[in-house]
């Protein structure tokens, strides 16, 4: 197999060493050199956890290659390590031989004992081997930055630029592009942008001078071969954003975005608020029940209502989904994954929302759901999930993760003038056609919908309610036979979406293979590796991503029966599968993971050649 | 709408469902006159509610209306206001509703200060789930949930939205249809929260309980209708007034008529007052008159003007999308030679 290589790297250090933002520059300097990349922050839940602590430690992932990139890496190759603490975190996750470059200026007795390491750790034996670089970044970043005129303290906070000095030689990327970020971002303050400056150029100058025990190796990774057109780099969160304003636009309504904090769903927020230009109105509302009903008053008035949260918030937001559901407006609710339940692992990912989405309300109240695959589809998804949502008059949950909305990948950016424009299903009806109750009411023979009428539109003045309503003037009624009706029509406009629904094709491989491997949301890349690297290897295995799991596409039962076994990896006890058992009669194969970390494309893989011999020797 | 519209036209042809004497009806006549009066449009004016009998109220008027879930109502009319700032929008709530499950989001919509008319039919008792004591039941209030008397303390409507931060606060009576529809007047010329705490009498589980002050035999030594810029008198002949009394600084009640008519101390009603309206709203029998009317009122920017400012909407172009999706690094993978 002839294909590029890639390498993983991970930055660890304490909440304040900039570790985060030393990975997003490199991310951005791997884009100048048209390498392909998946980045994964790994945040603390705790803000300013103690300094040296080891559930302080911040640290960020970024898989680098030649080839396709489809997810952060399974295994660091690089570490960098600001304190003891952050190395004891990440040792765990490294393989064998890996090179670990530590900032030794911060390895001190106090240090190794806030980490609950023994002091002579490094000579332990611990370590063996891997290849370990020790740095003095502390001691010679504030030599670099010396002349800048900044205290110690604040000059020390150069380092994480005197370390992306060293790293930027090691994959020979260009050092301008983060030269012009650090001019334009302290453009105000002469000596934080001079200190900067100078530990990168100083970081990236001894790398190529020292004289070191071990010699730093030099990583050569030609481009990937990306389709052409205009990339950037776009967080999931930013995608989402994008897309919610993109379809605001496409449906020609107003956008009201109402929204409760909530890690890790706080983001989107964050970027709509920040960025008035994308003419989204944010609301942030005293709670989740609050923010959900207030979309839902959006939506009543004529505008695109929309909540995000995350699962315990959803939870929250349950009975408004119902009244959204009956009252049969528009709205679109994003759930951001975590790990559960309860509070659970606020910043670590999990699809375990699964049956929340389809089948977590009170009655029969069905709700169209989508799962978004990587942080540029999240952009897509919005969009769909806003047709469907205004086509058919109905609440539709779109499910994302926390991982998905940190994460970067590079994105091809779409040409908005080529989305259709989003369009509701039904006319406006025209007053004194017949009485107004039967106007509102007057369904869309396809979608089932009802039409917009919203309060300022003369003579069409209708009530509607959380009660059970008559089907055809929605005048409340308790009548037996008109609830079996209603409750049937509401599955009816929900499945009817299938009509809509493109039919489901393998990602990777053709129909009729031995395995298919199904997932949805965000382990789409670690299954995507893994089949791929599968079929190198020989194994007759396919690929299938649903973004639909509400309704389920309508060819996917006669898809899924042509493979000899179907396996599903969820981040999850087995949520789609049971899905897939359930509406399919399907008995799939369980992969389940609920660490609170990525699903890694070995586990995969592992799986897939399990299955592939055991077919065999059977 | 160019006819001028009658009581009638506010009316729907659905029947109305409250028990036989509710304080609700007379509310709803009320409501119909009053909005006829304003030549308020139907089409411009929405009626929000929650849950419980009160929150009927939409489906018997002949506007917008939307019949929400229990306690909701606020968060959901904000929602609204954000959408389309033009709209008259009415929150319909009770006690139950808007002080307890939905005390949140009454005291949000307060202190932001949202352009809603937020009418509070308290009756002192839950009616629809069949007459458990609510959050404004008296200490000792036997009912199927406290069957020994309720032991926690209630809470003045008033007292918690002038805690909350509200602008404009209002009382009236439920069958004082010529005072409550110059409150509602008010209330709607009202550009930010107008909150209405409306007294009202629950025929079946909690009857004649402001009696008290609501017979009309004794309304006018009971009761104190404030008027801005008028002094605080009240009495049938207009012979008592209130004054404050600067040592405890608290209302005392004086006699304005005979050899020691004190008229010249009454207090003036101040509605931009806070302390006064503080004080106005603490006042009960049977030493003193219950107050009625605008209590309180000070201008300030309703939020949904704020956050239209805040975000224009540039529904024409989506340049302002594509542009910021370009506001980044961006670089160009050229087709292969």
């Amino acid at each position: 197999m002839n294909e590029g290589a890639s390498i993983v790297v991970r930055f660890a250090g304490d909440s304040g060493d900039g570790v985060q933002l030393l990975g997003s520059q490199f991310a951005a300097s791997t884009s100048e050199s048209g390498n392909d990349f998946a980045t994964f922050p790994d945040f603390p839940a705790e803000i300013r956890a103690p300094v040296g602590t080891t559930f302080g430690v911040s640290a960020f992932q970024i898989n680098l290659g030649s080839r396709r990139i489809v997810t952060a890496g399974d295994q660091p190759d690089v570490l960098i390590a600001f304190n003891p603490a952050a190395l004891k975190v990440s040792l765990p996750l490294l393989p064998a031989g890996a090179l670990i470059l530590i900032n030794i200026s911060a390895f001190t007795k106090r240090n190794f004992q806030k980490a609950g390491m023994v002091p002579d750790f490094i000579s332990s034996g611990a370590l063996d081997g891997f290849q370990v670089i020790q740095l003095e970044m502390s001691t010679l970043t504030a030599a670099a930055v010396a002349d800048s005129g900044l205290g110690r303290s604040d000059a020390l906070r150069s380092k994480n630029f005197w370390a992306l000095g060293v790293v930027l030689w090691m994959f020979s990327h260009p050092k301008s592009g983060v030269e012009s970020w650090i001019e334009a971002k302290f453009s105000s303050n002469d000596a934080v942008r001079q200190a900067n400056l100078a530990a990168l150029n100083a970081g990236h100058a001894f790398a190529e001078t020292a004289e070191l025990p071990a010699a730093l190796p030099r990583f050569d990774l030609p481009p990937a071969p990306y389709p052409p057109g205009e990339y950037r780099t776009v967080t999931g969160a930013q995608a989402m954003s994008l897309g919610l304003a993109a379809a605001a636009q496409l449906a020609q309504r107003r956008m009201i975005f109402c929204s409760y904090p909530i890690t890790p769903a706080s983001p989107i927020l964050h970027y709509l608020s920040r960025v008035p230009k994308l003419g989204v109105t944010t609301f942030q509302a005293e709670d989740e029940i609050a923010a959900i009903c207030a979309a839902i008053g959006a939506s009543y008035g004529g505008a695109l209502g929309v909540t995000s949260s995350s699962g315990p918030g959803i939870a929250l937001k349950t009975e408004a989904m119902g009244l959204a559901i009956t009252t049969e407006l528009p709205l679109l609710i994003i759930n951001s994954q975590r790990g559960g339940p309860s509070t659970g692992l606020p910043t670590k990912t999990e699809q375990s929302d699964l049956y929340q989405a389809i089948y977590g309300r009170n009655a029969d109240a069905p709700i169209p759901v989508i799962a978004v695959a990587n942080p540029g589809d999240s952009f897509h998804s919005a969009i769909e999930a806003v047709r469907v949502a205004v086509r058919h008059m109905t609440p539709v949950i779109l499910l994302t993760d926390g991982y998905l909305n940190n994460a970067a990948w590079p994105w091809e950016i779409p040409s908005i003038a080529h989305i259709e424009p989003i369009l509701t299903s039904t006319e406006i009806p025209i007053a004194g056609e017949d009485s107004v109750s039967h106007l509102a009411y007057r369904r869309d023979a396809d979608t089932l919908a009802r039409p917009w009428i919203t309060p300022g539109m003369d003579g069409l003045m209708y009530r509607v309610g959380g009660l059970e309503k008559d089907f055809e003037t929605g005048d409340i009624s308790y009548d037996p036979d008109n609830h079996q009706v209603m409750t049937e029509l509401r599955a009816e406009k929900i499945q009817s979406i299938q009509r809509l629904i493109a039919d489901q094709v393998p990602e990777i491989g053709a129909p009729g293979e031995s395995l298919a491997v199904v997932g949805w949301g965000s382990t789409y890349g670690a299954i995507w590796r893994a089949v791929t690297v599968a079929r190198m290897e020989g194994h007759s295995v396919a690929h299938i991503q649903l973004r639909w799991l509400n309704p389920l596409p309508s060819n996917l039962g006669e898809l899924l029966a042509s493979y000899g076994h179907v396996l599903v990896p969820e981040l999850n006890m087995g949520q789609l599968a049971t899905l897939l058992r359930d509406k399919l009669n399907l008995d799939p194969i369980q992969l389940n993971k609920v660490s609170g970390q990525p699903l890694k494309i070995a586990e995969v893989l592992d799986r897939i050649r399990t299955l592939s011999s055991a077919k065999t020797a059977a | 709408m160019n006819a001028v519209l009658t009581a009638k036209d506010f009316a729907t042809d659905q029947e109305v469902r409250w028990c036989p004497g509710c304080g609700d009806y007379a509310i709803l006549r009320c409501m119909q006159k009053t909005l006829a009066e304003a030549g308020a449009q139907p089409e411009n004016t929405v009626f929000v509610s929650g849950i419980g009998c009160s929150s009927r109220f939409p489906y018997y008027m002949n506007t917008y209306g939307f019949h929400t879930i229990h306690g909701r109502a606020p968060a959901i009319a904000t929602g609204l206001k954000l959408s389309n700032p033009d709209l008259d929008v009415w929150v319909i709530t009770g006690d139950g509703d808007g002080l307890s499950i939905g005390g949140n989001h009454l005291l949000h919509a307060l202190r932001r200060n949202v352009g809603l008319k937020i009418l509070l039919f308290n009756n002192e008792i839950y009616g629809l789930t069949k007459g458990q004591y609510s959050p404004t039941s008296t200490h000792g209030t036997r009912s199927p949930s406290t069957p020994g008397g309720s032991i926690d303390q209630p809470l003045s409507p008033c007292q918690f939205a002038l805690g909350a931060g509200a602008r404009f606060i209002a009382r009236g009576i439920d069958t004082d249809n010529k005072h409550l529809g110059s409150v509602f007047l008010e209330a709607n010329r009202y550009t930010g929260a107008a909150f209405v705490e409306i007294y009202q009498n629950c025929p079946v589980y909690n009857d004649a309980v402001f009696a008290s002050f609501t017979d009309r035999q004794k309304a006018a030594e009971t009761q104190i209708h404030v008027r801005h810029g008028e002094p605080l008198l009240f009495g049938k002949e207009a012979d008592k007034g209130l004054r404050v009394n600067p040592d405890s600084l608290t209302l005392e009640v004086v006699n304005c008529s005979g050899p020691d008519d004190a008229r010249g101390s009454v207090k003036i009603h101040d509605e931009t007052n806070m302390a006064l309206a503080q004080m106005l709203i603490g006042l009960h029998g049977p030493d003193f008159p219950v107050a009625l009317g605008v209590i309180y009122r000070t201008d300030g920017p309703a939020f949904e003007h704020g956050q239209t400012i805040h975000h224009p909407p540039p529904l024409d172009s989506t340049a302002g999308v594509v542009q910021v999706m370009r506001d980044v690094r961006l670089w160009k993978v050229p087709p292969p030679d």
